[in-house]
């Protein structure tokens, strides 16, 4: 199902916790929503739910408006983050429950109930798990639980809250490729929350990056790390090195330093560049730069430099020209991406 | 590993063990014992003769009668108010936490004298009640009245604590995968809270059977008419009556075990099916 979010408003006091958010997902899409803590994400995927409500703004799926639609009749299957299984039920029960409690009318007969449960199971890989009790799994089965039970009411969209945020690294990562690879097979419009980027970017089709309630920038993984819309994007989708610089005639100039041509316009004044650490490269002349140590790292050799008392931490190929410890040199920023304070 | 108790001598143990054997025996059993042997100081016969007696079978009645209305309208208020205080922020949230503990720290005169105040004969409401044509004070609605407000903070106290730890999110579930309110709260907040529940449920019960002070205000002392058991032992006491108010008196703690002999069976039985939660 198509989702289309519209201006949607919300705060809690006076920090607001959504603010004017638009946000298309297509039919079959799986979108990241990427965030530090408190930036509104989940918020956001509790409004879509029905669970909290916008101040202000619509919420369209699959082309039914959901203005005044309780969350019970949304078909939104929601992965809570501490997976809020039913603890007094076990795990056949928890999956069931959302066919047991319908009306007599839509209702499933018994063995079909049975049959769909049988099936969820296996489809989550726990087949032999429905006797036990949420207490007797460990956070990785109960995710798959948490997750089955959500899909046994055929939602029309899946809403996943931090679903790896519980679990320790290693599973989080087995767990990933499983579930980018559940929802390829099945094509169900998903949506998930997370502050871990590596997450979102190895997943998702789309990331939306949302900082205090508002959404950045969306946009697929590889545009999103070619061109971040802003500082803020650019920093928190991994290591960047932050120079002050001023912008003048298409140039940008750094103190002491290379001044680099922008590839696109920026406002003349005071700006932020900012580059990954392997984005800048050596310049072999005497320049500000002071080499402190150098590191083989694989691939990539870890050198330390200080500018100007200021320390930064570049990457380099292992192999070419090697900075020598106690020397200086100059540095190339010309892929350095400028934004205007 | 040596626990902090472990390293305590076996004398300083014995001594504890015994000391706490010899509290609970003088504290707890002894009373017991003795109200029984009154009780059956002249014999059996005399004892069922005290529960023959009109009276004092309608205390007995009327006792479980003001039992069977304020428990469950208790558990219904209890509940509610639990489920407002843990699951909604609102103005004035703390303000209701400390106004339910009220019956907790007012006194159980105090508790009976604001019903007299309120629907006596001179009281604020008395004339209309009058008028209407109903009796309130010295009568059972009266004595259901004092007894809810006394027993009133059992259940919630009991559940919100159990009710705040296990937070929102499983009847967020619930809802999310269609459930009415109604469903909700049967199928997944009940289970929850059954323990707490069942716990704060007999504390209510077990005061409701032997509130005095409350009740004693409220009551009239219309023997046959408004004495509950605790009145009657009263009553039978001052009559010189040992036999009979120490019956009566027997008759309440068996009650009281009884209750506690529910509370051990349903625990036992819960407890086989599923996990102990």
């Amino acid at each position: 199902m198509n989702v289309e979010m519209r201006g949607l408003t919300k705060s809690f006091g006076p920090t607001p916790a959504l603010n004017a958010v638009d946000l298309s997902v297509s039919n079959g899409e799986f979108l990241a929503i990427l965030g530090p803590s408190g930036s509104g994400k989940t918020s956001l995927l509790r409004v879509l739910a029905g669970l909290e409500f916008a101040e202000s703004g619509t919420i369209v799926i699959g082309g039914r408006a959901m203005e005044g639609v309780p969350a019970r009749e949304r078909g939104v299957g929601f992965v809570f983050q501490n997976y809020a299984l039913f603890r007094h039920m076990t795990v056949a029960r928890n999956i069931a429950f959302g066919l047991e409690i319908r009306p007599r009318r839509l209702r499933p007969r018994a063995h079909e109930i049975r049959d769909r449960v049988a099936s969820l199971l296996d489809l989550m890989g726990i087949g032999d798990l429905g006797g036990r009790y949420p207490d007797q799994l460990s956070g990785g089965q109960r995710q798959r639980v948490a997750l089955a039970r959500a899909l046994a009411i055929e939602p029309a969209l899946l809403l996943l809250d931090e679903p790896f945020g519980a679990l320790d690294a290693k599973v989080r990562k087995t767990l990933r490729v499983w579930l980018k690879d559940l929802h390829d097979r099945i094509g169900l419009t998903s949506i998930f929350v997370t502050h871990d980027q590596a997450e979102a970017m190895e997943m998702a089709d789309r990331v939306a990056v949302m900082q205090a309630g508002r959404i950045e920038q969306v946009d697929t993984p590889d545009c999103l790390y070619a061109e971040p819309a802003s500082a803020f994007v650019h920093e928190f989708l991994g290591e960047a090195i932050r120079l002050d610089c001023l912008v003048a005639d298409g140039v940008a100039r750094f103190p002491g330093l290379p001044s680099a041509v922008l590839p696109t316009a920026c406002r003349p004044g005071a700006a932020i560049a900012l580059i990954r650490p392997y984005e800048i490269g050596f310049i072999v002349r005497p320049g500000p730069a002071h080499v402190v140590s150098v590191h083989a790292n694989g691939p990539l050799k870890r050198v330390r430099l200080l500018i100007g008392g200021v320390g930064i931490e570049v990457l380099s190929p292992a192999e070419g020209w090697t900075p020598v410890v106690g020397e200086n040199c100059d540095l190339e920023l010309s892929k350095a991406r400028v934004y205007p304070v | 590993m040596t626990t902090p108790a472990a390293q305590e001598s076996v004398a300083t143990r014995v001594v504890l063990i015994l000391l706490t054997a010899a509290l609970l025996i003088i504290l707890l059993v002894l009373p017991l014992v003795v109200v029984l042997a009154e009780a059956f100081r002249k014999g059996i016969p005399a004892a069922l003769a005290t529960l023959s007696d009109p009276d004092s079978l309608t205390s007995i009645r009327l006792t479980l009668t003001v039992a069977a209305i304020s428990v469950p309208l208790n558990t219904v208020f209890g509940v509610s108010a639990a489920w407002c205080i843990s699951r909604f922020r609102f103005p004035g949230r703390g303000a209701l936490v400390t106004l339910i503990e009220l019956p907790f720290s007012v006194s159980p005169v105090i508790s009976g004298l604001v019903w007299v105040l309120l629907f006596g004969i001179n009281g604020w409401l008395g004339t209309f009640m009058d008028r209407a044509g109903l009796q309130i004070i010295f009568a059972l609605p009266g004595l259901v009245l004092a007894t809810v407000f006394v027993t009133f903070p059992f259940v919630a106290r009991t559940l919100i604590p159990l009710m705040q730890e296990q937070d929102a999110s499983e009847e967020e579930a619930a809802i999310t995968l269609g459930a009415t309110g109604w469903q909700m709260f049967s199928r997944v907040t009940l289970p929850n809270i059954r323990w707490g529940l069942i716990y704060g449920v007999l504390l209510c019960n077990a005061r409701a059977m032997g509130e005095f002070g409350a009740v004693a205000v409220v009551s009239g002392h219309i023997r046959g008419q408004t004495m509950t058991m605790p009145l009657q032992v009263e009553a039978l006491f001052n009559d010189y009556d040992w036999v009979g108010a120490f019956t009566i008196a027997s008759l309440l703690a068996l009650l009281a075990l009884a209750t506690l002999a529910v509370k051990a069976a349903l625990e036992w039985r819960l407890g086989r099916r599923g996990s102990m939660h």
